[in-house]
């Protein structure tokens, strides 16, 4: 089994060598991401380990004072006093403006690398076939861009920030400890022990524990969202009180979760203070049995133990970096799988220009399969010529809108060419080919923003006469105007309001007003009521004149304004002709035209 | 495009104070606790502050005189001190943690409940993800402010006003200098939390509108792709990163001025200190032990202070997260059950429109009602069709019969009974509906088919599947309990509409409601479906909202409907012959068709 791309992202049973390829996968990205920056992560570790230097000086200075200055002006002498007292401003000034300009630096990094892994994300999907996002789902490819980025983006705000600095403010104060007294240094180092102890079982524990918190608050989240999306159904089929004890368990899974999470803090947190707190009254025991000597001054005593106080302060924070290192890391892995996936359809290399298009489509040779066992389309040859306009005939399954996918490049034929004015499909530029043919199909997606700006999305510096013009031509004109503000009616806000019906128009004004030379229709009236249909078939006979065209539809009355009917079984065209000369036949068109025409009357 | 700038129903301006004792009902049970946790945290940092004054006396005592053996109670002293500070915060700790994490799933339990009963217009108004982000992360704030900001906040001052006592009693000039630096501290803390308040909202209403353009690029992946609009949709995405980046950005460079005022004011202070301490000791006003209690008071002083500004901002935080949940749990609710609600005995499923209107009650004034007027009478048995333009009022019409919308004026009565007579329960018993848009929810086919009867048998689910032509059911990978929806396996348009049929049937109401259920069918299964169809039509009352002919067929009667009015009713042959609309709304092609076989 292979763990290239998303492939595998569902296991949990890696083996080593897997493992290291993920790992090794999510490195590359990661220097990839730093590489950029890498002179401002220099920086910002630089300024950070000066601002860490200057707070940690503190206690040592007032040791000094209390020692040295304080002797010192007894003896008359003020110099001490006034050096080790503008030392503290010092040192002060230049902690605190250091770590606010560290603050700013970090998130200029972090923000940099974020940016830039979002816009790649975005793109790469964009540039991935349709294949992949209809093996992908949706769900996860918008969850690699939002909640994995999130988790990356925990890290990167405070994860990193409180490792570094925890561990440089520990590493310091051990230092100035040393420096001051080394005994109490040791004894410092020796509570490092049971803080280690302590802190893996943290680790360990709460690494279980906030998994739980992850997938049990998922769960949740999938519930509500799912019965508020469909809370129609819910309330007609009266679900309300099952829902309610499902989520009822979904939240208390979560609360337990939660909980105890929260109670591992609770053993953590006194925990540190503890071990901190025995630590303070060794190093008071031990000191103060050495100031009695005269061994060690009172000064020191008293910066060792203000060290002492402050020296476990980051440990709680360090402790939870583990865990957000984890879900990035995991974010991460993702992330560099859906990045690593190669576009099945991929653009061109060398790209041939086609500016001006007459919209001759052949097939030549062409097989469609997703596997070996699973043939689409067998090996078919077919001719479409310019100007032509074909109506696709056939049951949910022939194969029709594989067939649609391909002449639109959304996908690529296993075998044959497919190919425009003589192009093959897949050397001509992406620009031209999407120019030359547009497709419109039954789920008619609407972007925020107003009615105007999704008919323009077919053609981005539209003016306004032309996108009315593009909706008089279809049909929607009429029930635009009627909206609150008309063109620019905000389709969101309204969405609710807007029919599928309506929606298909305007996704019909949006391939109008692109003005491709080859049109492919894939169920695009089928939400329709019959009027508005026949309105747009009117418009569509002229509109279709000059072009080729592709009509797949359920309703047989498409079929009026072909030139030509092609009959799809089993990936197969089964008959071909002109409407009339399969009307008179005796195939399957002519029953199926036959038991349409009864239904009529 | 904000999903933010949309909101519905604004806060209207309430004191923090105000806003937050609304939680009082939700965490009254918690509060005896919490005063506990309270106790606690106090003795701890009590506590915490007796240590130095140990110091105190040791250093002027023992440590002057050189006396050692006073060292060793010192030592067991603060040692005791530093085991009951740890206990105290274990104490804490231990008391809120339950407390807060019930009243956070009492809360959110609460929330889905009410937002289960309001009316379909209200989820209408408010996208599915403002509503989750109050019942996920605002419950969550509120949990975490409930048992550890709100604890800590009034044991912080408290501790704060203590240290300063301890402080004040060393040495009232120390004091003085501690007190007096530490106010740039509050006021900048205060003005901060503006400041930043304001660019944590902006930021988070950026990453709403950037997961919006994410999930709308990969849903109208189709579109985009087929227009060549990719580049095009990354020149938005990017803007959109790009601006986010920089409140990010501004929202750091306000953090780093809260820092640089946090750490520096402190750092003066102690340096201050340093200066009068020294001073004092050789003017004689104070002892050495004095000196180093005050530094050790400080120290321990430190984070009380320094924690105040982020407290605080948790509390404005948590206010705004209480405002909105009580936005929700205030929205009104016209649709309920009624109080002395009335059943219906023999339902024999007669279904009545008396002068039935509803219009939106967001409409313009010079706009018509949108259903305008309707009386129609379904009698027991008979299979009615609604027939008119996209527009006209159907699918409202048939939303009314099961009250996801209320009339807003006249009534529809079943057997008799005004619906709003009866409880909800009751009427959605008596008549079970089908949508357009077919919505399964994550559980097993068999769950989904049989939701609005729960206790019918294995034959009736098959009869109901079977007449749906929703036969591939027994195909799927566990069959019958295959996991479909949000979490499971992912069926096409066609067959969730058979699906969301099946349930339909299932249920054997007396009325049947279909709001074009064969829309996503290809003509050869809608044939099937209609056959079966009509064995389950000859018994049970049905409207069926219909576009195509053949689905009028199934009909005893059609009612069309023009402008929100019902214009004519009568025989599908009938109406042919005599309207000129029906013919226009519901006859296929005929000029084209004729041109065709001509």
């Amino acid at each position: 089994m292979s763990v290239m791309g998303t492939s595998g992202e569902e296991r949990n049973d890696y083996t080593k060598d897997e493992s290291r390829q993920i790992r090794q996968r999510s490195l590359r990205l990661l220097g990839s991401l730093i590489a950029p920056v890498r002179l401002r992560v220099v920086l910002t570790m630089a300024v950070v380990v000066v601002s860490t230097a200057a707070q940690v000086a503190g206690p040592a200075l007032i040791a000094y004072g209390i020692d040295n200055a304080l002797p010192a002006l007894i003896d008359g002498e003020t110099l001490p006093l006034v050096l080790v007292v503008s030392a503290y401003l010092f040192t002060g000034i230049v902690g605190a403006s250091m770590i606010a300009w560290y603050t700013v630096l970090s998130a200029r990094v972090s923000q940099a690398i974020l940016f830039d892994l979002r816009k790649r994300v975005f793109l790469h999907t964009q540039r991935l076939s349709l294949e992949f996002h209809e093996s992908y789902t949706s769900g996860r490819i918008i969850a690699r861009q939002t909640s994995d980025l999130d988790a990356i983006r925990e890290l990167l705000d405070s994860g990193i920030n409180q490792l570094v600095q925890g561990a440089l403010y520990m590493g310091f104060i051990a230092i100035a400890m040393f420096s001051l007294d080394w005994v109490s240094g040791v004894i410092l180092f020796c509570a490092l022990v049971p803080l280690g102890f302590l802190t893996r079982w943290f680790q360990v524990r709460s690494q279980l524990h906030f998994r739980e918190t992850r997938t049990t608050s998922a769960k949740l989240i999938v519930h509500f969202v799912e019965t508020m999306t469909g809370i129609r159904a819910v309330k007609a089929f009266r679900k309300e009180e099952r829902n309610r004890e499902q989520f009822g368990g979904l939240v208390e899974n979560y609360r337990d979760a939660n909980a105890r999470v929260i109670q591992l803090f609770g053993i953590f947190d006194p925990g540190l203070v503890l071990i901190g707190n025995v630590a303070l009254a060794m190093i008071l025991l031990v000191g103060g049995l050495r100031v009695s000597t005269g061994d060690l001054a009172i000064g020191a005593l008293l910066g060792a133990l203000l060290y002492a106080r402050q020296f476990f302060a980051p440990a709680q924070e360090m402790a939870m970096f583990y865990n957000s290192y984890q879900s990035a890391a995991a974010a991460l892995e993702k992330i560099s799988g859906v990045l690593e996936e190669r576009p099945t359809v991929a653009d061109p290399t060398t790209p041939i220009d086609l500016r001006k298009a007459k919209g001759t489509v052949t097939f030549d040779g062409v097989e469609f399969a997703y596997n070996a066992d699973k043939v689409i389309l067998p090996k078919f040859d077919l001719a479409l010529p310019a100007g032509q306009t074909v109506a696709m005939v056939g049951t949910t399954g022939a194969g029709k809108s594989t067939l649609a996918k391909l002449i639109s490049r959304f996908y690529d034929p296993s075998q044959g060419t497919v190919s425009l004015d003589g192009v093959d499909l897949r050397k001509l530029h992406p620009k031209d080919l999407r120019r030359a043919i547009v497709m419109v199909t039954q789920e008619a997606y609407l972007f925020s923003g107003n009615v105007a700006d999704n008919i323009a999305l077919g053609k981005p510096d539209a003016t306004r006469e032309e996108i009315i013009g593009a909706a008089k031509a279809v049909g929607a004109h009429e029930f635009i105007e009627a909206l609150p503000n008309g063109y620019d009616t905000d389709v969101n806000k309204r969405g609710g309001r807007v029919s599928a019906g309506q929606r298909q128009l305007l996704s019909f004004a949006r391939a109008f007003i692109a003005d491709p030379v080859v049109l492919i229709l894939d169920e695009a009236t089928a939400s329709l009521d019959i009027p508005s249909e026949r309105l747009v078939q009117a418009g569509l006979q002229t509109l279709l004149s000059d072009r080729t065209a592709i009509i797949i539809a359920h309703r047989l009355s498409t079929v009026a304004i072909a030139d030509r009917v092609l009959v799809m079984e089993h990936g197969r065209v089964i008959e071909d002709g002109t409407p009339q000369e399969l009307i008179s036949g005796s195939g399957k068109f002519a029953q199926l035209h036959a038991a349409w025409r009864d239904s009529l009357v | 495009m904000s999903p933010q700038s949309d909101q519905p129903e604004r806060v209207k301006a309430v004191g923090t104070f105000t806003a937050i004792r609304r939680l009082y009902p939700y965490a009254q049970s918690a509060m005896p606790f919490i005063y506990l946790g309270m106790a606690a945290a106090l003795a701890a940092g009590i506590v915490a502050l007796l240590i130095p004054q140990v110091l105190r006396s040791l250093v002027d005592g023992p440590l002057q005189s050189g006396d050692s053996s006073q060292i060793w109670p010192a030592f067991f002293i603060v040692l005791g001190l530093g085991i009951v500070e740890a206990i105290m915060i274990a104490l804490r700790r231990y008391f809120v943690l339950t407390p807060g994490t019930h009243v956070e799933a009492r809360m959110r339990n609460t929330l889905y409940m009410t937002l289960q009963h309001l009316p379909v217009s209200f989820h209408d108004r408010w996208p599915s993800g403002q509503l989750l982000s109050r019942a996920v992360s605002d419950l969550n704030l509120i949990r975490r402010w409930l048992s550890f900001g709100l604890v800590l906040l009034v044991v912080n001052v408290l501790t704060i006003i203590v240290g300063l006592l301890f402080l004040v009693n060393i040495s009232w000039v120390l004091g003085v200098i501690f007190i007096v630096t530490s106010i740039p501290l509050w006021i900048y803390g205060y003005v901060f939390e503006k400041k930043y308040s304001i660019v944590a909202r902006r930021s988070q209403d950026q990453t709403g509108d950037l997961a919006t353009a994410v999930e709308e690029s990969v849903h109208g992946i189709r579109v985009l792709k087929a227009f060549g609009r990719g580049k095009h949709a990354l020149v938005g995405f990017s803007a959109q990163a790009e601006s986010l980046r920089g409140t990010e950005i501004e929202k750091a460079r306000a953090i780093a001025g809260i820092w640089l005022w946090l750490l520096l004011v402190p750092d003066v202070m102690f340096a201050l200190g340093l200066l009068g301490g020294v001073w004092l000791v050789v003017e004689g006003n104070i002892s050495a032990g004095d000196l180093v209690a005050f530094f050790a008071t400080a120290t321990v002083l430190r984070f009380p202070v320094e924690s105040i500004g982020f407290l605080l901002s948790m509390t404005f935080d948590a206010r705004t997260a209480a405002d909105r949940f009580f936005e929700v749990m205030d929205s009104a609710n016209p649709i309920t059950d009624p109080e002395h609600p009335e059943t219906i005995t023999d339902s024999r499923g007669h279904l009545q429109f008396t002068n039935v209107h509803y219009r939106y009650p967001d409409s313009p004034a010079n706009v018509p009602d949108l259903v305008n007027g309707i009386d129609l009478s379904i009698e027991p048995g008979e299979t009615m069709a609604l027939v008119g333009l996209t527009g006209s009022g159907k699918s409202t019409i048939t939303a009314l019969t099961t009250r996801l919308y209320d009339v807003t004026e006249g009534s529809i009565s079943i057997d008799g009974v005004d619906i709003r007579n009866l409880t909800l329960i009751e009427l959605r018993r008596h008549l079970a509906m089908a949508f357009e848009d077919a919505t399964l929810f994550s559980s097993s086919v068999r769950e989904n088919v049989l939701m609005g009867r729960p206790d019918s048998t294995e034959e009736e689910l098959r009869e109901a599947l079977s007449i749906a032509q929703a036969d591939f059911v027994y195909d799927l990978p566990k069959g019958l309990d295959t996991l479909v929806g949000e979490e499971g396996l992912s069926l096409s348009g066609g067959q969730r509409q058979r699906l969301a049929l099946a349930r339909a049937v299932a249920a054997k109401p007396a009325v049947l409601v279909l709001d074009d259920p064969l829309s996503a069918l290809d003509v050869d299964t809608e044939a099937l479906v209609e056959a079966a169809l009509r064995k389950v039509l000859s018994s049970t009352t049905a409207l069926i909202v219909a576009h195509r002919p053949s689905t009028v067929m199934l009909a005893d009667r059609v009612a069309l409907l023009e402008d929100g009015k019902v214009t004519a009713v009568g025989k599908h042959s009938d109406l042919l012959a005599t309207s000129s609309h029906y013919r226009y709304v519901i006859s296929s092609l005929e000029e084209e068709e004729q041109e065709v076989s001509s």
